[in-house]
């Protein structure tokens, strides 16, 4: 099937989309944006985390024709330009990326618990990012970098 | 396979008569995964996620089956406590954004966090086809593993539950906060405009499980018109009662008899809080 969707602002559309896949596939694998990661595949570890209709959600949990005629906005399409958002400077300053799987899946929660709430305490961070599993940094540097992120908002 | 689209209740419906092997999908939390392992091969899936007469809830109250828990929490936390606290216990913020209580009870697992508040609530399911429409008492709704009341043309379109009469308490048990499927849980309302308490266990039966003579016990035990603080025994008696209601197994997530002690140290407490909240309520009223 074909699916229209809003990427990033852009209008695009996939074609041959299989019925029963993933939101995550699609923008991977048809749309060319391997920023979303794959791994679970079952809404475990948040690596995958786009927002839909400004909605944090796990991409592999979406089916593709769900997308249709919404608005999706991956971690593609957070930087303006050249130029990162705050949440993604903050965690290169903060050393809050290692191996980097993880990191846009927590990029985007982290950003949207910014946009919703203006000065987070720990368990408000801990508790946005509960669903984004980090096999490498033990979150230390990544809570420091939503801290460091929210102190320059 | 297809993708089916509808965008009102009434086609949905139309659709889902004429194809009754088509798979509902809302949040997409459980199918998806169906899906992406390899698990599932439905002939056809029916996204609901456009009908907005399933998105929304009146006062009353009746929830949309596809309303999902995030709003749940959010919009209706003061009159439903029980329901938001097992909402906030479902997976992650992202789960949350997505998962439904009409997708709990369509999937119908003896782990799904809701059912325990649903049974403990008296809530009514409302399921409908092109037949017309079933108010499913939610004690008839469960029907085995992973089995629910629902004829092959039927969709879940709503919940029916009174705002909590009294205070309200869930708890459950998993490794970790967030991300959990529930070893056992447990789920207690008070109605004292009827001398009455609700109880019901998760994850500790083939069906989530009513605890009835738990309920049957306490609600005659517990001191309605002079509340006086708990005696033990009282909270020992019901918290055995709730654990001989389960009939649990062991699996990877905990033994039977883990199940079996969780159960009843669960009860006891969320009685204590609860009953804690009554009397707080009635001092502030005298």
């Amino acid at each position: 099937m074909r699916v229209n969707v809003t990427v990033n602002g852009e209008q695009r559309q996939a074609d041959d989309v299989w019925e029963g896949e993933s939101l995550l596939y699609m923008l991977r694998e048809r749309l060319g944006l391997p920023g979303s990661k794959n791994a679970c595949e079952q809404g475990e570890c948040g690596s995958c985390t786009v927002y839909l209709d400004d909605v944090p959600v796990c991409s592999c949990l979406v089916a593709a024709g769900q997308a249709q005629d919404r608005e999706v906005r991956t971690v593609e399409g957070l930087a303006e330009g050249e130029s990162l958002d705050p949440v993604q400077e903050a965690f290169v300053e903060a050393g809050a990326v290692q191996c980097g799987f993880c990191t846009p899946g927590l990029v985007v929660a982290a950003h949207d618990l910014l946009n919703r709430v203006d000065n987070p305490s720990d368990p408000e961070i801990r508790e946005a990012l509960a669903g984004n599993l980090c096999r490498c940094t033990g979150y230390e540097k990544i809570l420091d970098a939503v801290r460091l992120a929210a102190s320059r908002k | 396979m297809d993708f089916l689209r509808p965008s009102t209740l009434a086609e949905a419906l139309a659709v889902k008569a004429e194809r009754p092997d088509a798979v509902p999908i809302a949040g997409g939390t459980d199918v998806m995964v169906e899906l992406n392992f390899d698990h599932r091969r439905p002939a056809a899936l029916l996204d609901l996620t456009r009908i907005e007469e399933l998105r929304t809830w009146t006062p009353g109250l009746r929830i949309g089956a596809g309303v999902p828990y995030v709003r749940i929490i959010d919009e209706l936390g003061a009159q439903l406590p029980g329901l938001a606290m097992a909402s906030r216990t479902v997976g992650s913020p992202q789960i949350r954004n997505r998962g439904t209580v009409g997708g709990n009870l369509g999937a119908a697992s003896p782990a799904g966090d809701t059912h325990p508040v649903l049974i403990a609530s008296d809530a009514v399911i409302e399921v409908a086809s092109v037949r017309g429409t079933r108010m499913i008492p939610v004690d008839d709704f469960y029907t085995g593993v992973k089995r629910n009341a629902l004829e092959p043309d039927e969709l879940i379109v709503a919940i029916h539950l009174p705002p909590a009469p009294g205070p309200q308490q869930f708890a459950k048990i998993g490794t970790r906060n967030a991300m959990v499927i529930a070893v056992c849980s447990f789920a207690i309302s008070l109605h004292p405009n009827e001398k009455r308490v609700g109880a019901a266990v998760g994850s500790a039966a083939p069906t989530p499980r009513r605890a009835r003579d738990a309920e049957d016990f306490l609600s005659a035990a517990l001191t309605w018109e002079a509340p006086k603080p708990l005696l033990d025994s009282v909270k020992r008696e019901f918290g055995e009662l709730v654990s001989q209601a389960a009939s649990p197994i062991d699996d990877v997530r905990g033994s039977a008899a883990y199940r079996r002690h969780a159960l009843a140290v669960m009860a006891r407490r969320t009685l204590g809080w609860a009953w804690q909240e009554y009397l707080e309520g009635e001092q502030a009223c005298a």
